[in-house]
């Protein structure tokens, strides 16, 4: 059985590598690359994997799910700058995927257990915009 | 990993196989089969996998995907009437399950173009109304 949870944060970014010309960024990011930044709502949700706990019936107790959540994404990452304050972002671009990466390895140690694992992390960067990152990043 | 990436569409259609009567497509299709038509704002959900770049952290340039989507799909079939677009796919009716796989064909012809082949096609959702949503995955293409 798979369960989601859904966790939201506002946080500024901008996409562009420091080894590049602006032009290259320019062209390989396009607006994205105004290191001025630019903000997004950014919705993540979390799908664990598992079996229901005889006892319990569930999967995971979402009050735990929400309090890592809260403390492994939302407080680092809400009304942040992702490239100036939010590490590794000072070295690794932000970009979507990237952020969905980032969020798997601080979520799998902290959800994974005997009876289920981490699935997926999906974020979107805006409504119509979003990845989904399955596996542990290499 | 996987990226998807959201495109909006508004079109006009009826639902009508001429290889049936009247009274069977009425039976059929109800109301879609008015014969004067109607339309839907649909939603399109392309999803891409592939690996993420090292260089740049992404698994695509998001403005390529737009391109394809744009001169392939969009252009063809926004504000348009599906029945007349249709003729591609030979007389059949404008359902949502022929109209995906119409837009898979459409996006398929133009992948090399756009994309090395370990950026695939994974998925694509239709969503044509707030209740109904169609869905192909890759592993049914032949």
């Amino acid at each position: 059985m798979r369960i989601t949870r859904r966790a939201e944060f506002s946080a500024s970014h901008f996409c562009r590598r420091a080894d590049w010309s602006d032009e290259q960024n320019r062209a390989v990011y396009g607006e994205a690359a105004n290191p001025l930044g630019h903000g997004h709502n950014w919705v993540v949700e979390v799908t664990l994997e598992g079996e229901p706990d005889p006892v319990t019936g569930m999967v995971v107790d979402l009050k735990a799910l929400k309090e890592i959540l809260q403390r492994e994404v939302v407080e680092p990452m809400d009304h942040r700058f992702l490239n100036h304050e939010v590490p590794p972002f000072d070295r690794v671009v932000p970009t979507a995927e990237n952020v969905a990466r980032e969020i798997w390895r601080r979520l799998e140690p902290r959800v994974n257990g005997p009876r289920r694992r981490l699935h997926a992390v999906r974020v979107y960067e805006t409504e119509d915009y979003f990845v989904d990152c399955e596996g542990a990043p290499a | 990993m996987t990226v998807t990436r959201r495109y909006r569409f508004s079109a006009s259609h009826r639902l009508h196989n001429p290889a049936l009567s009247e009274e069977a497509n009425r039976a059929v299709y109800g109301k879609c089969n008015n014969p004067l038509g109607h339309g839907h704002d649909y939603i399109l959900e392309v999803s891409v996998r592939g690996p993420v770049d090292q260089e740049t952290g992404r698994v695509l340039d998001p403005a390529r995907l737009d391109r394809l989507v744009r001169d392939r799909v969009l252009a063809a079939l926004d504000h348009r009437d599906l029945n007349a677009v249709m003729p591609d796919l030979r007389g059949a009716p404008p359902t949502s399950e022929n109209l995906l796989a119409l837009i898979w064909q459409r996006l398929e012809q133009g992948w090399p173009e756009a994309f090395t082949p370990d950026r695939r096609l994974l998925r694509l959702r239709l969503r044509e109304t707030r209740r109904n949503s169609f869905e192909m995955m890759e592993e049914e293409q032949e």
